[in-house]
């Protein structure tokens, strides 16, 4: 089951990008996760693993996942090594000659082998797995753009005291 | 009479022989995997299931998980707490639960040792903690499964401290874990103790109940042998968080001591879940 949200982001996508290679900030702004914590010394970038929980239902699942791409301010995509069979990606598209980011989070999910009810299961989960997503999307919104207004704000003021 | 207890010398036979010896080996990870979706579907829907504080149990390394244990022969409690663990620290995790040798040796069940489901035995519990495993443990078994339903918000364990021993004996942490809503999925009347005892079933079984209940699809369930139809009470469950033995109560703990406070630990839990219940089975 692929499910897959998208927002757009008055941001540039090296400021988007900060927020979502950052495995500190997912507890701030990913909904419905529970864990989202750095396993082994690798932090971020190709190659890193983190373990993952996700309420759904009944249940906070997940397992141990790893970076497979890394492509700066364009591709995050991950897989899972243990636990419920997944693959998730940031995709982030400049938009509006530079100033916005058009930012697409996508899961795919399922459990290989589980037959009738792992499909049935899917099915029950993908209104609440893109509920995540797109909270998920909104809050990312919001903490990005309050950055860059504030970090404007910031840069005017630093250029009137110069000025002064 | 007498031919009555060889009957009942004969059925027990049957039964022991039917009993699997404890291999840890049969739990199948591949099986608990592709089986989560049907139990999350049940766990979600049907139980509107909820599982608190998961992140009390250490993170790795051999743990008792202490449960009070609810409704009738079919307990939803076990169901749900295995589908949370198995989901919260993957099925590479080894968990065992440790069940009555009736439930074993009832045909179409054999699947539960795929689960990781061993006869409850200190044997088998020593022998699942010294492989590093996570152990699930219903001190009040029998006993408190089919405690009638007015009794459901009382952890009832009938005095059985075996497990403090083991845990002692092999230096592991206790979780206690707390569940409320199994007990509303019938309606159970009556533990049936003297009735067991005066079948001697208690001597060809361990059975030291045979449980009267009114439940779906049977209306008047004697021994609740073959199950019923648990009603879709909402299932809460909530580990708290570790304690270790010895540093709590010292080198040697006074077992009676160790008891009293962990089953207060879990009542005033259980008492905090049901003030949270505003109708019975809905939740």
């Amino acid at each position: 089951m692929r499910v897959e949200s998208r927002i757009e982001i008055s941001a540039p996508p090296a400021l988007v990008w900060e927020y979502v290679s950052d495995p500190s900030r997912y507890l701030h702004f990913m909904s419905g996760i529970t864990r989202w914590e750095v396993v082994g010394t690798k932090r971020s970038g190709l190659g890193a693993r983190y373990r993952m929980l996700l309420r759904v239902g009944s249940a906070e699942v997940g397992g141990l996942i790893e970076i497979v791409e890394f492509a700066h301010a364009a591709d995050l995509a991950w897989t899972s090594i243990t636990g419920v069979d997944q693959r998730g990606r940031w995709r982030l598209r400049s938009g509006n000659e530079g100033r916005s980011t058009v930012t697409t989070l996508r899961l795919s999910y399922g459990v290989a082998g589980s037959g009738i009810s792992g499909w049935l299961a899917e099915q029950v989960a993908a209104p609440s797995v893109r509920g995540h997503l797109r909270r998920s999307l909104q809050q990312l919104k919001r903490q990005v753009e309050h950055e860059q207004l504030r970090s404007a704000a910031a840069e005017r003021r630093r250029s009137r005291m110069g000025a002064a | 009479m007498a031919a009555t207890a060889d009957l009942l010398t004969g059925v027990a036979e049957l039964v022991r022989s039917r009993v699997p010896a404890a291999d840890l080996d049969e739990r199948d990870p591949d099986y608990i995997r592709e089986s989560l979706p049907r139990l999350w579907l049940l766990a979600s829907l049907y139980f509107r299931a909820e599982v608190r504080g998961l992140g009390n149990v250490p993170e790795a390394g051999p743990v008792l998980l202490v449960g009070n244990h609810s409704g009738g022969n079919l307990t939803p409690d076990t169901g749900v707490f295995t589908l949370a663990f198995s989901t919260y620290f993957g099925v590479e995790r080894v968990f065992h639960q440790l069940a009555h040798n009736l439930v074993l040796s009832m045909p179409g069940l054999s699947f539960l040792r795929k689960y990781g489901t061993v006869a409850a035995s200190h044997d088998n519990a020593r022998k699942a903690l010294r492989a590093g495993a996570a152990v699930l443990v219903y001190p009040g078994g029998d006993y408190e499964v089919h405690r009638p339903s007015w009794e459901g918000r009382r952890v009832d364990f009938g005095g059985r401290k075996g497990f403090l021993r083991l845990a002692l004996e092999e230096g592991v942490p206790i979780v206690p874990v707390v569940s409320i809503g199994g007990q509303e999925t019938a309606l159970f009347l009556s533990r049936g103790e003297r009735l067991a005892k005066l079948l001697g079933l208690d001597r060809a079984f361990r059975l030291k109940v045979l449980p009267i209940s009114v439940g779906i699809p049977w209306g008047l369930n004697i021994g609740d042998m073959l199950g019923h139809l648990p009603l879709p009470a909402k299932i809460t469950v909530e580990a708290l968080p570790a304690i270790d033995l010895n540093r709590e109560f010292g080198a040697d703990p006074d077992l009676d001591e160790v008891y009293d406070h962990l089953v207060r630990l879990m009542q005033d839990t259980l008492d905090a879940l049901g003030a949270e219940r505003r109708f019975p089975v809905i939740g």
